[in-house]
């Protein structure tokens, strides 16, 4: 589904990313650890599209398509999904108005029509239930002061009303209680199918508790230095990472 | 000629319209001398320093347009407020339009001004409130020395007005450049309530220069909601005087939309002369190639116990400029002050400019004043977050636009006139906005 080759980027001209390989197939969940620093965030706002970053080389194609020079929207509405780190704040637009606009941005890309607002409603009522997501949160401005819990599900709950072929999920689980890690994990889970995938970026173990990944990556200085199944998150939470920094 | 001595020479031509043997013709009279003294104003004057009338003064204005123009409803219907019932002052150029209008004398006077100047019952109301509280400045002046036609509005003791009133000045320019200055005196007794929208239409391209007056005079717990729709053609320039004296437990809103014309300044003035009284000013400005909007404002805070609430948006594309001169004066008696004032204003555009000067006199020793001033850029991370969930650029920079208004927009209490200001901001950005904010 995803294919990443040779990635290189930087920011003033600094290099964050020197040359990434990564594929990963329908169906497959990911897991991108590493120290601070590494370039995981950078990593994922390049898939992304940010304009903060510059790509100097590689490709990256979702499906065949080239990624590399398509705008923000354009990659999401060719199926990438990014839940941020720290989700926007934007004042004086609600979530629901903001889920709306979304979603019929990404239908008028497809050529469809609006969604019926019937149809939108269902599938909000029935998406906030999944998140456990109270009926007034969604009147609220976008983010605005909401908890750190509250901003990661409902980063989530767009997710599952977009409906991603790929979703990139960087550092969902911090600022997470246990309850809220649960939550978000489950609706992960629920999300999951063979048609779609899910990269998430983390520093620790315990969101890898809940949602299961079949391969984990180790991202230092800007390269993978070491893949391996869901045992190298195990070992990486009891060694630490400066076994890696050696091995790069 | 200039157009000063153009004025001044024309006086003679004016006044043989109008009856001069009255007490008004004498304030009059006096305004014109004060006028020749002072002249227009220049970028010499404090208050004018960012905003030069200079090349809006040099037209050969049609003074006193006289054509009866008349104007087919179904052209002018779409700068109405037309899917509510409403009072309606219409005038063409400066004349009243009876076709257009819908006045009414039962249990209070929406009218004209000519027509309250002219009959014996208005006599007292006129006498009491005509140009007592317009300061005369050189264009206040002006416009006193040729006040002949306007808005007269009076709402009895008690009497809460079912439906708003419209203001509607349109111009045809069939006599080339026009100038127009129509003088309007609102008076609002004690515990009435009436909500008015004004706004100017120029129907030409040819120039235009509006220079209005108007004194609204809000009587003990009356309340009194005014909204301003600024999107005239663009070599339509605006100059436009208000002044409000509040009495104690009253409320007053003023919301001035400004999207459009050439030149345009708001110089609004508050004056509070009692206690308990709460004067709200908001505005939302976006503009684009060279306009220029000029908010001009004063919150003079005389008794104690008073509250004004100011928030001023400003949205600033390609070569536009803005100034916002906010002015608070709160006297050694006007303890207890709470006064707040906002202006946030967003560069679209290197060559945009912006002038924001907030400025506070406080003379008592107990009251809350703040102010707070912001001008930046588009949020980018807030922009690639809506990208990110497939929302165009365009779009999302609309929708930023949008939600950053918004806290004005939210306070206007007629739907109609919020859905018509969401309708103007959605087609200037040049987007289809699903939903109303």
């Amino acid at each position: 589904m995803l294919k990443i080759e040779n990635l290189h980027a930087s920011v003033e001209d600094k290099a964050i990313l020197k040359g990434i390989n990564l594929e990963v197939k329908a169906g497959e969940v990911h897991a991108i650890m590493g120290p601070n620093g590494a370039g995981k965030s950078t990593m994922a706002s390049v898939i992304a599209g940010s304009e903060s970053y510059e790509m100097t080389e590689g490709t990256i194609e979702l499906e065949g398509v080239d990624l590399t020079e398509l705008a923000p929207e354009e990659r999401a509405h060719q199926g990438v999904f990014l839940s941020f780190q720290y989700p926007v704040e934007i004042p004086g637009v609600s979530v629901t108005n903001f889920i709306k606009t979304a979603i019929n941005e990404n239908r008028k890309a497809k050529g469809l029509e609006d969604m019926p607002a019937k149809d939108l409603l269902k599938k909000i009522r029935e998406k906030s239930a999944l998140l456990e997501i109270d009926r007034k949160f969604l009147s609220r401005s976008l983010n605005e002061g909401f908890s750190g819990g509250e901003k990661k599900r409902n980063e989530i709950f767009q997710m599952a009303m977009l409906a991603p072929k790929l979703a990139i999920l960087d550092e969902t689980d911090s600022g997470l209680d246990i309850d809220a890690l649960r939550i978000v994990a489950s609706g992960v889970n629920k999300l999951k199918s063979k048609d779609n995938a899910v990269i998430i970026i983390t520093h620790y173990q315990r969101l890898l508790e809940h949602i299961k990944p079949d391969f984990v990556h180790v991202l230092y200085d800007g390269k993978i230095v070491k893949s391996g199944d869901a045992s190298l998150a195990l070992e990486l939470e009891e060694k630490g990472y400066d076994w890696i920094k050696e091995l790069a | 000629m200039e157009l000063k001595e153009k004025l001044v020479a024309s006086y003679v031509a004016f006044e043989s319209g109008i009856n001069i043997n009255s007490d008004i013709h004498e304030i009059r009279t006096e305004a014109l001398h004060h006028f020749e003294k002072l002249g227009f104003p220049s970028k010499k004057l404090e208050a004018w320093k960012y905003t030069s009338l200079n090349s809006i003064l040099k037209h050969d204005y049609s003074l006193f347009p006289d054509n009866e123009v008349a104007i087919e409803l179904a052209d002018v219907k779409k700068y109405f407020i037309h899917d509510i019932d409403t009072y309606k002052i219409v005038f063409i150029d400066g004349k009243y339009s009876s076709f257009l209008s819908e006045t009414t004398h039962d249990g209070m006077d929406i009218c004209l001004l000519s027509a309250a100047f002219s009959k014996p019952k208005y006599k007292v109301i006129i006498e009491n409130y005509f140009n007592k509280i317009a300061v005369q400045d050189n264009l206040t002046s002006l416009n006193t020395a040729f006040a002949s036609e306007g808005v007269y509005i009076h709402i009895p003791k008690n009497v809460e007005v079912e439906k708003p009133i419209q203001i509607i000045n349109f111009t045809t320019g069939a006599e080339n450049a026009t100038m127009l200055q129509p003088r309007n005196l609102i008076v609002v007794e004690q515990n009435a309530h009436v909500q008015i929208i004004e706004r100017h239409q120029s129907l030409t391209s040819n120039a235009v220069l509006t220079n209005s007056v108007a004194e609204i005079y809000v009587d003990r717990h009356a309340t009194v909601d005014y909204y301003k729709v600024q999107n005239d053609s663009k070599n339509a320039s605006l100059i436009d005087n208000v002044f409000i004296e509040q009495q104690s437990n009253s409320v007053c809103s003023v919301h001035t939309f400004s999207f459009g014309g050439n030149i345009t300044r708001n110089n609004l003035n508050f004056y509070q002369k009692g206690e308990h009284i709460d004067s709200i000013l908001k505005g939302i400005t976006i503009i684009e190639g060279k306009q220029h909007v000029d908010h001009n404002t004063l919150v003079h805070h005389i008794e104690p116990n008073c509250e004004s609430h100011q928030d001023y948006k400003g949205i600033y594309n390609e070569r536009s400029t803005g100034v916002f001169n906010g002015k608070v004066l709160v006297n050694k008696e006007a303890q207890k002050t709470n006064a707040y004032q906002k202006n946030n204003n967003i560069l679209m555009s290197n060559r945009a400019t912006i002038n924001a000067k907030p400025q506070l006199e406080i003379f008592a020793d107990d009251v809350k004043c703040s102010h707070g001033c912001t001008i930046g850029q588009l949020d980018n991370d807030a922009l690639f977050y809506m990208q990110q969930r497939g929302i165009p650029k365009k779009d999302a920079k609309a929708l930023l636009m949008y939600a950053f208004a918004n806290t004005v927009l939210e306070s206007v209490k007629i739907p109609e006139v919020k859905k018509r200001i969401t309708k103007i901001i959605a087609t200037k950005l040049g987007v289809n906005m699903g939903f109303d904010l």
